[in-house]
């Protein structure tokens, strides 16, 4: 070790004798010394001499070896300088006040040179260790506030990334802990460019960086793809083959998405080893809608299952989705609140209390209120009547960019492609090149998609929209729908999409052409209107149309419906003062 | 009534190895710090000053000790009791136990020097 370093030694006696005696010893061991008369001296000589120990006479004109001892400690601070009282003491009381006074030792009189150099050795691993504590609780110190940093900057980019989105919707309540990423959790809700909004809910094995790692590309993955219009099973594949790709074996993310449809009053469902899904019907009974996959990340894209389960809702009805740390939030007695407690809670509830506030205050009674540093993840999503909830594209800044103004281009979708794949997205993409068009993505895709569903379904497939007028019927026609997809061959759906610029904005000119047999647009334009003119009972097929020509300029069929053209006439924002609006 | 040995001699073999050249120096201030101290010690008695006269014998003690006389470290703590509990009227008494005990150290410590 370092016994044979020399130690800088500091002296107070007042004894000349006894000075002389410990001096030289001191020096006969090979350690330097300073030797002073009385605890004032001693005093004043520490900040400049530093010495790693010193030794003080108990009793001692000017300052005695007490007084001298307190300031001493006082200006090493948290540094160790062990100080030892020479005393002929041997009252036990005496040498107890000593060690009080902050003395770490004494040497007694006549010194004994074997017994101060062990003492010496000692002292001096002491102050080593002591040195090499406070050296490792340091860096430890350091670290923590430069992982504290690194957090907030990454919590900073993650945020940019990961935004709220849609989060702060009226008809959205959520709970996460400030900083849920580091435990892994991820909550993100996105407005669909047609109307509704996606939600995904999820919870990483793992904590820290890996997993708020894990959650920027599925983040990009979900906001992305959701604005450009995919579906909620689109993202869902999208999303797990990422994750399958990125992230290490054993490393994955338990999650649900919702796709929620406000104008059909539709609610698709998707549970990936997250806890049961509670669909809180108005006034009506609970469905729980458990896990029926494996969690993201986990299977190959072949064996992946992005089937989302279709449920028929009524404005009122509330969905609410937690991640584990709910059931698993523990209390003093390190029981875990659980499936039980949290049906007894909802079972419970005060009519009228939003269920989310009912379980988070059941588990704050539960744990006993730790509320800070809770691993909670919820969120419940109310069902709305489609024209409460006001999607945000509009209020998209206008590119400053020029983009394209005159274009025009065809494209054709063939075969059994229509069964796999939908050109929506695509087309949504091209069409969004144009800045001006930007702010009217939820129509384009409102005229795109209608376009398409109504060439596929009754142009392609041949299937009559009478169907959906009754709820047997309406289920029906999926599955006939789903059968027909299957055997669906040599046909096409082409669109053809033509801009130009006007004084005032542009003009998008969509044709949908199909190689069906034609379909009778005309009585379903007149059966929806008769369902505008006070019939409730709204048919979900006349809607489309009557959408349709609300939103474009012109809508005209031809060749017996199985052309459709849709004349879209945009203008630019008017530039108010101060921005554009 | 002290039956502390007048000359710890295996003290002073220690002194004498851990001093080396300068064990005569040591002797010689211990000598002049003790007759310094006597003198101390009656002027103290003389102006009455308990205090100033326990301490002087505390000193006095923790050097006779060091040095490898344990009578006269034990005459010295009697006086600095007899000064700490204010009974001055004995002290002349130790005192001169004291100088008695000083002198016949003085004259072994003196055969020691070269």
């Amino acid at each position: 070790m370092t016994d044979s370093k020399p130690l800088r030694i500091l002296i107070a006696d007042d004894s000349d004798s006894d000075r002389l005696i410990l001096k030289t010893l001191m020096k006969r061991l090979g350690h330097q010394v300073r030797a002073t008369a009385n605890g004032s001296e001693a005093v004043a000589i520490f900040p400049e001499y530093l010495p790693d120990v010193v030794l003080l006479d108990v009793m001692m004109p000017v300052m005695d070896g007490i007084t001298a001892a307190r300031e001493i400690k006082a200006m090493a601070g948290e540094e160790l300088v062990p100080v030892i009282f020479l005393t002929s003491l041997t009252d036990a009381g005496a040498l107890a006040r000593c060690l009080d006074a902050g003395g770490d030792d004494f040497l007694t009189k006549p010194y004994n040179k074997i017994i101060i150099q062990a003492k010496l050795g000692a002292f001096n691993r002491m102050r080593q260790m002591h040195k090499t504590l406070s050296q490792q609780r340091d860096l430890i110190r350091e670290r923590n506030r430069q992982l504290l940093e690194e957090q907030q900057l990454a919590k900073r980019v993650f945020d940019n990334i990961a935004h709220t989105g849609c989060l702060n919707a009226d008809n959205i309540r959520h709970h996460v802990s400030p900083m849920s990423i580091f435990n892994g959790d991820i909550l993100f809700a996105c407005p669909r460019p047609a109307g509704g909004m996606h939600i995904l809910i999820g919870d990483f094995t793992g904590h820290g960086l890996p997993a708020a790692i894990g959650a920027l590309p599925i983040a990009e993955i979900f906001y992305g793809m959701t604005s450009m219009g995919f579906s909620g099973n689109d993202v869902l594949r999208e999303v797990n083959d990422k994750l399958g790709r990125i992230l290490p074996t054993g490393m994955f993310c338990c999650a649900a998405m919702i796709q929620a449809d406000f104008h059909l009053n539709q609610l698709r469902i998707w549970n990936g080893g997250l806890p049961d899904v509670v669909l809180l019907r108005k006034g009506g009974p609970r469905e729980l809608v458990p896990s029926r996959h494996l969690p993201l990340g986990v299977l190959d894209s072949a064996r992946f299952d992005a089937t989302m389960e279709l449920f028929h809702t009524s404005a009122g009805d509330t969905l609410l989705m937690m991640t584990d740390g709910v059931l698993e939030a523990e209390n003093e007695q390190a029981e875990r609140y659980g499936e039980g407690r949290l049906k007894q809670a909802l079972d419970t509830a005060p009519a009228g209390e939003p269920p989310i506030d009912t379980v988070l205050g059941a588990i704050r009674s539960f744990t006993g209120e730790q509320s800070g540093h809770d691993d909670l993840t919820l969120v419940s999503l109310d069902m709305v009547v489609a024209s409460d909830f006001h999607e945000s594209a509009e209020r998209l800044p206008q590119s400053a960019l020029k983009g394209p103004a005159q274009w025009h281009c065809v494209y054709e979708v063939r075969d059994d492609t229509l069964a796999q794949f939908s050109p929506l997205p695509l087309l949504l993409h091209i069409c969004m090149e144009v800045p001006g068009l930007r702010r009217k993505s939820a129509d384009i895709y409102t005229l795109l998609s209608e376009l398409y569903t109504n060439a596929l379904e009754h142009g392609v497939l041949g299937l009559s929209s009478d169907l959906k007028t009754s709820p047997d019927g309406f289920s029906y026609y999926y599955s006939e729908r789903e059968r027909r997809l299957e055997q669906v061959s040599g046909h096409y759906i082409r669109f053809t999409l033509t801009h130009s610029m006007t004084r005032k904005g542009g003009k998008l000119i969509i044709t949908c052409e199909d190689s069906g047999q034609g379909f009778d647009h005309s009585s379903q334009i007149t059966t929806g209107a008769a369902d505008e003119s006070g019939n409730a009972n709204i048919k979900y097929s006349g809607r489309g149309l009557l959408l349709m020509q609300k939103l474009g300029h012109s809508l005209r069929y031809s060749e017996y419906g199985s052309r459709a053209e849709i004349v879209y006439d945009w203008e630019l924002a008017i530039k108010q003062p101060g921005g554009w609006s | 009534m002290n039956d502390k040995p007048h000359l710890d001699e295996e003290a002073l073999t220690e002194l004498q190895d851990v001093m080396e050249d300068e064990f005569d120096v040591l002797i010689e201030t211990y000598l002049k710090d003790s007759s310094d101290r006597i003198s101390h010690l009656r002027s103290a008695i003389g102006s009455a000053d308990p205090d100033a006269f326990a301490r002087t014998a505390h000193s006095f003690k923790g050097s006779s000790i060091n040095i490898g006389a344990p009578m006269l470290g034990e005459l010295c703590l009697r006086a600095e009791e007899a000064g700490k509990d204010n009974r001055l009227d004995e002290a002349s008494d130790v005192v001169d136990a004291i100088e008695v005990e000083f002198q016949r150290i003085e004259q072994t410590l003196k055969r020691f020097l070269a």
